[in-house]
């Protein structure tokens, strides 16, 4: 049941990304392009994002425990650092070359264009980069 | 290339991403966030977790195919970037947003939504950059 329940998630997710226009990347990045072909669109998607989850996560907070899990999992920490700052940044960055973000690219793996396949792989690369750093240079406080 | 402004279809897009979000806090207790995801499929860290990741995943890939079958068309995808773009921003997406614990759905939808304080700090800062990147790219370097 979990498992199916993770995968009509995934659904609903994706449809939403897909109806919004967050995984098509001329229209991410005319978003960014202030000073050129500004498209305010997404401004809209996070905009109704936020109000469902803000008063859905509160709703859903008023149990005790999640429907399939023991318990919620959620990221506690507070910390500002320079992995938090120069990560996002990175992220950004690469964001605003690319056009695709993970999230968008995911469900845009579904239209089949070779693009999101370049697109992902590249990111796995990234994730396994990360990784590897991590073991060339151990963090003093542990993740 | 331009795009048209979809204020409607954009925040109804919105809403179903942040209904997808509220499913998995609602079902699993997790946080709905595309990089920590297939981090977590591809280098995994707890077997058994791989599961409800991958379901979750395949539902997203699922979307698009949905979307054709009731709408006759594909969600749009135009790629306005060349594919040595798309490979070198998809790295810098995968290392920056595993460096900064999130993306757009983890610290934007997730994270902003919850008033998360490392958050509330990192979507500031990949929207800054992703904006100055584009900037840079289309207006100084005319791209």
């Amino acid at each position: 049941m979990k498992v199916i329940f993770a995968g009509l998630t995934g659904l609903v997710f994706g449809i939403g990304i897909a109806l919004s226009g967050m995984m098509n990347p001329a229209k991410v990045l005319n978003f960014f392009d202030v000073a050129g072909q500004w498209d305010a669109s997404l401004a809209f998607v996070m905009g109704g994002a936020l109000i469902v989850t803000a008063l859905g996560y509160r709703l859903v907070w008023r149990r005790s425990k999640p429907v399939f899990e023991d318990q919620f999992q959620i990221p506690g920490s507070a910390r500002i650092d320079r992995k938090l700052l120069g990560g996002s940044a990175l992220f950004g960055i690469g964001w605003g070359i690319a056009g695709f973000c993970p999230g968008a690219a995911l469900p845009a793996l579904g239209t089949g264009r070779w693009e999101v396949v370049l697109f992902v792989v590249a990111v796995i690369v990234g994730l396994v980069l990360r990784r590897v750093l991590d073991n060339l240079w151990p963090a003093r406080v542990p993740q | 290339m331009e795009t048209a402004f979809t204020p409607f279809a954009s925040f109804g897009g919105g809403l179903v991403i942040g209904f997808g979000a509220v499913l998995l806090m609602l079902g699993l207790g997790r946080i709905l966030g595309a990089t920590g995801i297939m981090s977590g499929l591809v280098l995994p860290q707890n077997r058994s977790e791989a599961a409800w990741r991958g379901a979750l995943v395949v539902g997203m890939i699922a979307a698009p195919g949905v979307i054709f079958l009731v709408s006759g068309s594909m969600p749009q995808v135009d790629v306005p970037v060349s594919p040595a773009m798309i490979a070198i921003g998809g790295v810098i997406v995968g290392l920056g947003a595993s460096l900064g614990s999130g993306c757009t759905s983890g610290h934007g939808v997730c994270g902003l939504s919850r008033l998360s304080i490392r958050s509330l700090v990192a979507v500031p800062t990949f929207m800054a950059t992703a904006a100055i990147t584009v900037f840079i790219i289309r207006h100084v370097f005319g791209g």
